[in-house]
């Protein structure tokens, strides 16, 4: 990162400098430079197989980026395990919902809670006044969370049980227990019906004040992507090919051809 | 996001907050009494009771089929926490077991040579070997069974499932054969081998002596740590350990989103269990008096598995009676269901030599009718019994939604 961009710009709350990341003889994410300021709302789209979820992967420390680096705020958590970067504060959610089915909303948010409680193997057998302390806490902060997400009265339901969109929910709630600054969201409006993703925008919104978090959204609905962002970066076949506001976005060649076709492009008349 | 589930079912009888404190006090209770009526019976009561009675209570139940059966739930209490907590799959259980026992053998016994030392012992001053006080004995054991778990588990639980599974097993054989052939380990005898340790101290406590032949006080002692066993279980269960470990289970690639150390979080899985089979082992040393390789084979693992299979896992209760059940049979109960069957029907069938079948057969009816478990935990049950919403919702059925 030069010197000069961070003096221009309002702090980054994360940054991925030149990240490649190659399987074998696939380059699936070639030298992106990604960031994403304080307080914002940004996007990463591209059509299947852009290399989207393998940058995401990156970010969240599931996979170790070939070379480039990935720094958060400002600690170097290139190749650090996933659960360290997660209690760092990186927080995300699942394309495909991956909750605790077999615990309940409130149980599934304690869980997030993990790195922030301290209580080890003895203190919980002989169950010290600071682990039943530390238990009543993050049982209300859980039931807080329920409440700010919108699902309070399904706190004591199983996660498998809940309604499509309850879970949504509950994903977030629980990447909030983690007291993110960065939620990144992964097709969070997947299986939502257009109003149910404008609902959707507005409460990413509210979460971003409420809650001071930065959001990266990975999404294929256009309406949202351009409703929420503040910034978009479009990746095909692994590299960077368009960055900027939304209406900028909208009108570029390349991320039209990207998605339509070089002869979908010229037949649309852009 | 315009629906709201009304009327799915309520579900958790495991929160905390409905049931507070009085649920440990009422199971401490009623298992006090359980055990008191038990102890009362082999006691008091059966030395006075006519011969009939007595004949048929040493036929069927002896007490030092109890003791046994006390120590088979120690272990499978410890394997339920590896198992049915955590979800991983170990192969090799019967390794714990075995270093509890040895640990009783070295520190509670007249076989180290050379040295006379006695710490709190039980045995006459001047005896040759190492005699720690029984207590001090389990707690000895229970270190360095949590030591071997965390060394045994580091290097296993990067592994996966089956793999995990394997390498557990090979494991829990490595142990066995070390011990096995440890009366030449580069010229020193470490355990006198086959020949095993025998005989050990009597068991000490508060200055109470404890001889081989006292089986129900020995029970008692049982008893206590059996209640050990399950007041950690429960404890643990309800923390934030517990918490990890359910989501482990659930799903680790989502655990390890969510801040959960995988690695931290499994070994004290395996660490925790590993102390319970450290326990059961001095526990079985000093109720048989002895510590012999032969019993420290792979089918005791297996045994264990099944017992908290057929108990239920993750439900402590479930594999409490699972434990009994297969540890009486094994012990006991086939053998003399054998005898009574032989004498009555004039045949002559050898029923112990079937025992593995019938634990077969048990098991895959368990698989066919009740996968559950005899007790099962209430997650395990609603996996089993009841499809999910997204199952539900693909078959068609209207899941009770409102316009809020």
């Amino acid at each position: 990162m030069s010197q000069a961009a961070v003096e221009e710009t309002v702090p980054l709350a994360l940054s991925a400098e030149a990240v490649t990341v190659i399987f074998g003889g696939l380059v699936a994410v070639n030298d992106v430079s990604f960031t994403i300021p304080q307080g914002s709302i940004v996007s990463l789209i591209g059509p299947n197989g852009a290399g989207k979820t393998t940058f995401f992967n990156v970010l969240t420390g599931l996979y170790r980026p070939t070379t480039g680096r990935v720094m958060f705020g400002n600690r170097d958590i290139t190749g650090m395990a996933p659960h360290k970067i997660a209690g760092g504060g990186l927080a995300r959610t699942f394309q495909n919902i991956r909750l605790f089915g077999l615990m309940t909303a409130e149980e599934n948010v304690m869980v997030a809670m993990h790195s922030h409680m301290k209580a080890g193997i003895f203190s919980t057998v002989l169950t010290t006044p600071r682990q039943r302390r530390e238990e009543r806490a993050a049982l209300e902060a859980a039931d807080d969370l329920l409440e700010f997400v919108g699902i309070g009265h399904v706190a004591g339901e199983y996660a498998r049980n809940l309604s499509y969109g309850d879970q949504r929910r509950l994903e977030v709630a629980r990447a909030l227990a983690l007291k993110p600054t960065v939620l990144l969201l992964d097709e969070p409006t997947a299986g939502m019906n257009p109003q149910e993703s404008g609902q959707f925008v507005d409460f990413v919104n509210r979460v971003r004040h409420e809650k001071q978090v930065s959001v990266l959204l990975i999404e294929h609905d256009m309406s949202v992507v351009m409703s929420a962002s503040e910034r978009i970066t479009v990746l095909d076949r692994g590299e960077k090919i368009a960055e900027g506001p939304p209406d900028v976005i909208k009108s570029d060649q390349r991320v039209i051809e990207a998605y339509l076709g070089k002869s979908g492009a010229e037949a649309s008349g852009a | 996001m315009a629906t709201e589930v009304t009327t799915a079912r309520q579900a958790p009888p495991t929160r905390r907050r409905a049931r507070g404190l009085s649920y440990n006090a009422k199971w401490a209770i009623g298992f006090a009494i359980a055990a008191f009526v038990v102890f009362a019976l082999y006691q008091w009561f059966l030395p006075n009771a006519n011969a009939n009675v007595q004949s048929f209570f040493n036929d069927w139940a002896p007490m030092s089929v109890l003791d046994e059966c006390m120590v088979w739930m120690i272990c499978a209490l410890g394997l339920n926490v590896v198992v049915g907590y955590a979800g991983l799959l170990d192969l090799g259980y019967v390794a714990f077991w075995a270093i509890g026992g040895y640990i009783a053998g070295w520190f509670f016994s007249d076989f180290v040579f050379g040295v006379s030392w006695s710490f709190f012992g039980s045995a006459r001053p001047g005896e040759p070997g190492i005699h720690v006080n029984f207590l001090l004995v389990l707690l000895i054991a229970a270190g360095f069974a949590a030591l071997a778990g965390v060394m045994i588990g580091a290097p296993t639980l990067r592994l996966k499932s089956d793999y995990l599974a394997l390498v557990t097993l090979g494991f829990g054989e490595i142990t066995s054969q070390v011990f096995r052939n440890g009366d030449d380990i580069f010229g020193h005898n470490l355990d006198n081998g086959t020949r095993g340790i025998t005989p050990l101290d009597p068991i000490k406590i508060f200055g109470f002596r404890l001889g081989p032949f006292d089986l129900t006080y020995q029970f008692l002692v049982m008893v206590f740590l059996v209640a050990v066993v399950v007041f950690v279980s429960l404890r643990l269960r309800h923390g934030r350990l517990g918490r990890a470990w359910l989501a482990i289970r659930e799903d680790e690639l989502a655990a390890s989103m969510m801040g959960v150390p995988l690695m931290r979080t499994k070994l004290a899985a395996y660490g925790v269990g590993a102390v319970a089979g450290g326990l059961g082992g001095v526990a079985f040393a000093a109720h048989i008096n002895a510590v012999i390789p032969d019993r420290f084979d792979f089918s005791i693992s297996i045994t264990l598995l099944a017992m908290v299979v057929l108990g239920g896992m993750g439900n402590v209760w479930g594999v409490m009676v699972g434990a009994l059940v297969l540890a009486w049979i094994n012990a006991n109960g086939l053998k003399q269901f054998g005898t009574t069957f032989n004498s009555s029907f004039h045949t002559n069938i050898n029923f112990p030599s079937y025992n593995f079948g019938l634990f077969g057969l048990i098991l895959v009816l368990m698989m066919l009718f009740r996968r559950e478990g005899l007790i099962p935990e209430a997650r395990t049950k609603l996996l089993l019994r009841e499809p999910d919403r997204a199952m539900l919702e693909a078959h068609g059925a209207e899941v009770d939604e409102v316009e809020p």
